[in-house]
């Protein structure tokens, strides 16, 4: 321990476990803003309108729902309506961090912006608020550059990397929530059921429904972790003696 | 023009419902229920995501082999401990391995 306090503030930093998970997602997930540039350009958006969509809603999935449907020659109206409706779920991320982060003010008006998937994951992945918020400014703010820079650079090469499946990009994103999931996975149990439960779902209703709504439906998984006799948290320990 | 007004109701839309969920009234959060289902919520959300980003385009599901076998490398790699950057790593070079080769 004490071996880390006489260290530069910069290592001190690097050595909290939120600050290195934040850095680790953030670097990890933050070029996939690449793919989105491509994407978006690609399916007749400006370069302006892409960065613009990558500022403001600043959440992967509604992005890629919205330049999805536009590619497809889909509706605006259906594709805004997809993206919010894919959005909703940092609705619910945002339920369950408003208690941990416990921001007010000015403060939690600029969190708002990162309540997003992996902001969510790191932070609630860590023990106590302090690491809960250190995760969740690290990670936000590492992808938030990132993923802003990235589109930019993206949306501006789209004529040069052609295809970015070639560099196995698609594959990065299933990865990435495999990754952040997998210690909830591994608790087994009820957790795991929900996990199979969700993923099945949505894969069955996919082709029944418009893109974006599947993984919304599939967030009723979440219905059986409601009936447990006794109201405990997610490590099933009742403290009563 | 109306790509714009699409761009911009998107994007402030997407704010706004961050915002409510962050500034849901307290009294919403003291409910056991609504805690229990947002704490689990999450997992169905991921596990859903990562279930469609693997085999579904669009509406359609389809089964593209060097990104399954992406995912089979990944969940090895996260069964072997490996560090998170490195299970992104083996994943986006199995499946752009693959395409190389003509898979």
């Amino acid at each position: 321990m004490n071996r880390f306090s006489s260290a530069s503030p910069g290592i001190a930093l690097l050595n909290r476990a939120p600050v290195r998970d934040g850095l680790g997602v953030g670097l990890a997930v933050g070029f996939s803003g690449l793919a989105f540039g491509t994407t978006a350009v690609t399916a007749g958006l400006s370069v302006a309108q892409t960065c613009a969509l990558s500022l403001l809603a600043f959440t992967g999935a509604s992005q890629f729902a919205l330049v999805g449907v536009i590619a497809g020659g889909g509706s605006l109206v259906a594709g805004t309506l997809g993206a919010l409706l894919l959005g909703t779920r940092n609705t619910l991320y945002g339920l369950r961090l408003a208690d941990l982060l416990d921001w007010r003010g000015a403060r939690r008006l600029i969190a708002a912006q990162g309540v997003i998937d992996e902001t969510s994951a790191v932070a609630l992945a860590q023990h106590g608020r302090s690491d809960a918020r250190a995760g969740f400014t690290t990670t936000f703010a590492v992808l938030f550059l990132l993923w802003n820079a990235t589109t930019l650079v993206g949306a501006l090469a789209t004529e040069r990397i052609g295809d970015p499946n070639a560099f196995g990009l698609d594959a990065v994103g299933p990865a990435i929530f495999l990754a952040l999931l997998w210690p909830r996975l591994m608790e087994g149990g009820r957790t795991l059921l929900v996990g199979v439960l969700g993923a099945a779902i949505a894969l069955a209703a996919t082709p029944f429904l418009p893109p974006g709504v599947p993984v919304l439906l599939a967030s009723a998984a979440a219905l059986i972790a409601l009936d447990s006799p006794s109201p405990t948290g997610p490590t099933g320990q009742e403290d009563s003696r | 023009m109306t790509l714009w007004i699409a761009v911009i109701a998107t994007g402030i839309g997407c704010y706004l419902l961050k915002y409510a969920g962050l500034a849901a009234p307290r009294r919403l959060l003291d409910n056991p229920w609504v805690r229990r289902f947002a704490m689990t919520v999450p997992v169905a959300l991921l596990a859903a995501l990562i279930a469609l980003q693997a085999v579904a385009e669009g509406d359609r599901l389809v089964l593209d082999v060097p990104r399954l076998c992406a995912l089979a490398t990944a969940v090895l790699a996260l069964l072997l401990r490996a560090p998170f950057l490195l299970v992104i790593l083996i994943a986006a070079g199995t499946a752009a391995g693959l395409r190389a080769l003509g898979v």
